[in-house]
């Protein structure tokens, strides 16, 4: 039995992308497997460790959790979207890089898209409101900490930038 | 890909959903915030031969505050009903409720309905929906007809809903008294996770600090969630003394039968349900008091 295939335009870090799917290929594997996008992560598969973390419409939801024929029409943004029009680290990438906010590597996706997401709607979050920001995200290295101290410096930087 | 193979459709209206649920019966799934049916369908769990995605039916998506109810359409997205200041200070057990429901990035997805039609005896939406008695408006290519929250919820994973139908609107009554007070709380492996045992309790109390109305329940330790009404009427007309909120926690506990698994034996639940109930009927007359 041949499975039946859908065309989905999706807007993937400001470019226009279509695909051809079956309807139950995950979001995460299409950007992956599909748009060469490795920087996403899979991790658990069922929505538990948060490493699969996008931006869907500007907002982080796990893209484990959704089929890529759902995101027909919408935005999505990934860890590659991040990155300055040049390539160069955001505020925040740097960020983590400066506080030794990551170790493997395997969580950081996830944890930058969730706290950037949390740096687009609050400017000067708390440790607490990070803390939950990130709380849907698992990270076996930092012990968390860092990642906090992350998130601080670069809400700290873009203040200063911002001045 | 973990899910099974499935057929896909979009469906434009509730209206539409209905008549794609009749055509298609007993294999289709309507696919909402899909925090569960997805991984569900990755574990294979679910096999549905159609998915029936609801999330782009606008009318699905509201929240409105009325005299004596709060309306929310089912597909409203649970970080939409959680940041809701109107629906806060009307209903404000949702808002209380929603912090331990998952994650943010869960949140922006999942929905009211989705977690009310998948029925966990352990999330916290239906433990609410339970407590405050709220009524399920279902929609099918035959008519609506409305359910209480008593009668939806069947058993664990199980609604009254028949396959033909989908919610369209959830009614949560509000409390009118000016001195009302709600409170939820639970305990679980980490934060997030599902509830262990899971309580909820509402009450009301007059200018003298007289219990006018209460209400409170328990997740986790049945098929469903539980309600225990004729408990709560016991503390009508008391002043909600320690003991008096202690006696009513103790007897609600013992009537639940939970059951044992890896995180929990059910003598251990037990003893949760009793202090976790007397902690939620606690806080929330101390709110009430300061209201």
């Amino acid at each position: 039995m041949s499975e039946t295939l859908y065309t989905i335009e999706v807007e993937v870090n400001g470019k226009r992308r279509s695909g051809t799917v079956p309807a139950r290929l995950s979001l995460v594997d299409w950007l992956r497997e599909e748009l060469h996008l490795t920087g996403t992560h899979i991790g658990c598969e069922h929505g538990i460790c948060g490493a699969c973390s996008v931006m869907l419409d500007g907002e982080p939801v796990r893209s484990c959790l959704m089929y890529a024929v759902q995101a027909n029409g919408h935005r999505v943004t990934t860890v590659e979207g991040l990155a300055k029009p040049d390539g160069s680290l955001s505020v925040l990438q740097d960020s983590f890089c400066e506080t030794h906010g990551l170790q493997c590597g395997y969580c950081t996706p996830g944890m930058l898209i969730a706290s950037q997401a949390l740096l687009n709607s609050n400017r000067n979050p708390t440790e607490e409101q990070i803390r939950d920001a990130i709380g849907g995200n698992l990270c076996r290295c930092t012990g968390y900490q860092q990642i906090v101290e992350a998130v601080q410096l670069a809400a700290e930087r873009i203040a200063k930038e911002a001045k | 890909m973990k899910a099974a193979p499935f057929e896909y459709t979009r469906a434009a209206s509730v209206v539409e959903a209905c008549a794609l649920l009749a055509r298609h019966g007993d294999g289709a799934k309507l696919l909402a915030g899909g925090q569960s049916l997805v991984p569900m369908m990755a574990m294979r769990l679910a096999r549905p031969a159609w998915l029936i995605d609801i999330n782009e039916i606008a009318a699905l998506k509201f929240v409105a505050v009325e005299k004596d109810l709060a309306r929310t359409g089912a597909c409203t997205r649970q970080c939409a009903v959680a940041l809701d200041d109107a629906l806060a200070a009307r209903v404000p057990l949702l808002r209380q409720a929603l912090a331990w429901v998952g994650h943010v990035q869960t949140r922006n997805r999942g929905t009211v309905g989705g977690s009310l039609a998948h029925a966990d005896p352990c999330a916290e939406l239906p433990l609410v929906a339970r407590v405050l008695e709220a009524r399920m408006l279902l929609r099918s290519a035959k008519g609506t007809r409305t359910l209480e929250a008593e009668k939806f919820f069947a058993g664990p994973m199980a609604t009254s809903a028949r396959a033909d139908e989908c919610l369209e609107e959830i009614h949560w009554p509000v409390w009118s008294w000016r001195h009302t007070g709600s409170a939820f709380t639970e305990i679980s492996v980490r934060h997030g996770d599902f509830a262990m045992v899971a309580a909820a309790a509402q009450i009301a109390i007059d200018g003298d600090g007289r219990c006018v109305r209460a209400a409170f329940g328990l997740g986790g330790v049945g098929g469903t969630p539980l309600a225990f009404p004729k408990i709560a009427a016991r503390l009508v007309g008391t002043r909600l003394d320690d003991a008096l909120v202690e006696d009513a926690a103790h007897a609600a506990a013992a009537e639940t039968a939970p059951g044992s698994d890896l995180h929990a034996s059910a003598e251990y639940r037990r003893h949760l349900a009793s202090v976790l109930a007397a902690r939620a009927l606690r806080e929330a007359r101390e709110k009430a008091r300061a209201a």
